[in-house]
């Protein structure tokens, strides 16, 4: 029997996951509404890939991206959703792309699609990263100045820990007020805002997506937004 | 297509046969305020039109674009405030020297792109909801939003195309905003503050006191200005030939300072947004060897002048660790608003803050002829000051020219 074909690959990997759940994951990514304004066909001419930084310095090819989602081919589909997609920096280097594809808004389309759908790796993948998560559905904002601690950024050197030192006056002397002591966000937020910002995560179903991912994380947003809110109302 | 997935050959030699020919000049220059305009017709939307004064500037393909001068909703940075807050603080500093009328709202959200770019934890609407809920503050407010960030200029512009080419999305928004009281707004321009940057330019140089003429820099276009929406942002025909972006350019060589080029111009600078928090290998191996060993191999800049906060915090922070690697570094790095406003004398601390960068800024400033050690200490009289519960830093304190005229 001759072998399936996938690009590069001799056999399909993830032989566990069902070829239907696959191909259900391709479905859902091809159902979203903005998928055909990121895929036109594919020339094979490698311009995205010329351009992408990942490209440089990962296995990874936006041109592979394109070409899989418009041929269809759902087993490379799956690994790319398991793996590729994190490789990508989103700097939208690619949408050089001469048949005006968007090989990096289809890998946004991939990433939401396996977030939605808790696929492990993904889980995986965001493990390190949740604290950004609770930051910016929380305050709206996605860093703060008391996120710079030196055991996160060791590699950004001894600046990193005067700044700790020094974190609290030096926030003291900014002029601008909305910033002037603010430490746990970037700026001084209403807080009928912050309760505006809470209604369209519930409203979008934001909030069910984070369960998916990190379900401690999300009971802690939800008490607090659900508090937060009934004081509101 | 046929049942054996193959376009006809017929069918490709009958596209052949109908050419497209499209002179330059008109070459594509769609612009979508014509359907904006359309939608506010049928009761949809309302668009927030650009306040006066404004000044008109070419976009990549010839379109007009409207850039305010003030009356301007500071939709502030995330990363700036939080990591760079003298990016910040110098684009106001700008506005203030120059008398113009802005507000500084705490009625608004970050556009949490950087989160979505980085991680996909949300959705289509979700995203929306957030830009447009902060577009209908600035409405309500009666003042006109400029994007500080480069993130959130250049997915807001994306995600209003989604918005406008999408009814059930822009219903499912509108749902959402109704339950928070607001009406569904969308400006008629999306405007970074580095537009607004380049069309003041002239004044900015007017007003310069530190001479910058022996300087050289080299310029990194943000990726989220100039990439995604890509006919929305600003080229001018006297700045490389029309074929790159304007912006940052166009200030520089107002102000004196020569550019230099450089061959990974294009390249972005590694943030990769979920990469600069928790996987800066790539983000440090891209910037330093793809960006800023280019840039010492090709042109020996003394500062390099971008306009994102990605791209300010990935080049100046990935430095440290490639000095231990024996890499060839130590190029500073600055915002367009930053170097504008060291040129119009703006307290290199006060204001500026350039203690929040890492990467050495003393040589640029000596090379300038700006005694920093003076200024330092007069900032740490201000931190005294402040320990001590007896003076805040206030604009009172950091208005107006501190730097004298070399
Ligand atoms: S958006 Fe992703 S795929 Fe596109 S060029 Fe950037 S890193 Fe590569
Ligand atoms: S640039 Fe476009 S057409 Fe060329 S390989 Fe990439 S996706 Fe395909």
């Amino acid at each position: 029997m001759p072998q399936q074909y996938t690009f590069g690959k001799a056999t399909a990997s993830y032989p566990d996951v069902p070829y239907e759940e696959k191909e259900r994951l391709f479905r859902e990514v091809k159902e979203d509404p903005r998928y055909e304004d990121f895929l036109y066909g594919c020339y094979e001419c490698g311009i995205c890939v010329s351009a992408c930084p990942s490209a440089r310095f990962y296995d990874y090819s936006p041109r592979v991206i394109a070409q899989t989602m418009a041929r269809e081919d759902v087993d490379r589909f799956y690994e790319i959703l398991a793996e590729d997609i994190w490789n990508c920096a989103q700097c939208f280097s690619c949408v050089r792309c001469p048949r005006q594809n968007n090989p990096g808004g289809l890998v946004t389309l991939i990433r939401e699609v396996a977030v939605r759908n808790g696929i492990q790796e993904t889980r995986d993948v965001l493990q390190g990263y949740t604290r950004v998560i609770y930051k910016v559905m929380l305050k709206g904002n996605q860093v703060s100045p008391d996120m710079l601690q030196p055991d996160f950024f060791p590699d950004w050197g001894p600046w990193v820990a005067s700044f700790r030192g020094n974190m609290e006056i030096w926030r003291q002397a900014i002029p601008v007020d909305t910033l002037r002591g603010v430490t746990d966000a970037a700026w001084r937020t209403a807080d009928n805002t912050l309760r505006e910002l809470y209604t369209i995560w519930f409203e979008t179903g934001n909030l069910d997506i984070i369960e998916e991912v990190d379900e401690g994380l999300y009971e802690l947003l939800l008490d607090v937004m659900e508090e937060e809110l009934e004081d509101w109302e | 297509m046929t049942a054996t997935g193959f376009i006809p050959i017929e069918d490709i030699l009958q596209k052949k046969r109908r050419p497209v020919h499209r002179p330059p000049d008109q070459a594509h220059a769609h612009d979508i305020r014509e359907e904006l305009f359309e939608l506010e017709a049928k009761g949809e939307i309302i668009v927030h039109r650009v306040p006066e004064p404004y000044v008109e500037v070419e976009t990549r393909f010839g379109r007009k674009k409207k850039i305010p001068i003030e009356h301007t909703w500071h939709h502030k940075s995330c990363g700036q405030c939080g990591h760079i807050p003298g990016y910040t603080s110098s684009i106001f500093w700008l506005h203030r020297q120059f008398g113009l009328d802005y507000t500084d709202p705490i009625d608004q959200t970050s556009c949490t792109g950087w989160n979505y770019y980085a991680s996909g934890t949300s959705n289509a609407v979700a995203q929306m909801a957030v830009m447009s809920r902060n577009f209908a503050a600035a409405y309500e407010e009666g003042y006109y939003p400029l994007i500080h960030c480069g993130t959130s200029f250049g997915h807001y512009k994306e995600v209003r195309e989604q918005l406008i080419h999408h009814k059930d999305l822009r219903d499912q928004t509108r749902r959402v905003l109704e339950k928070l009281g607001k009406p569904l707004v969308i400006p008629e321009e999306i405007v970074h503050y580095s537009e607004w940057i380049h069309v003041m330019r002239h004044r900015i140089a007017e007003r310069q006191v530190v001479d910058m003429s022996h300087i050289k820099a080299c310029v990194h276009p943000a990726c989220h200005y100039h990439k995604i929406v890509a006919e929305d942002a600003i080229y001018d025909k006297e700045i490389y030939g029309g074929q790159r972006t304007a912006t940052i350019t166009g200030l520089l060589q107002a102000l004196g300072i020569e550019v230099a080029d450089y061959s990974t111009w294009f390249d972005c600078c590694g943030f990769g947004f979920r990469h600069v928090l928790v996987q800066r290998d790539f983000t440090r191996s891209f910037a330093v060897m793809r960006k800023i060993e280019v840039m010492i191999d090709e042109a020996q800049p003394d500062v390099t002048i971008t306009h994102d906060t990605g791209c300010v915090t990935t080049l100046d922070k990935s430095q440290f660790a490639a000095k231990a690697h024996e890499r060839r570094v130590g190029v500073p790095v600055l915002s367009d608003a930053q170097i504008a406003a060291l040129a119009m004398g703006a307290h290199p601390f006060r204001v500026v803050q350039l203690h929040w960068h890492s990467t050495d800024w003393r040589p640029l400033m000596e090379k300038l002829g700006i005694d920093w050690e003076y200024y330092w200490n007069e900032f740490q009289e201000d931190l005294e000051a402040i320990r001590r519960g007896e003076a805040l830093m206030t604009w009172e304190k950091a208005d107006g020219v501190a730097i004298q005229p070399n």
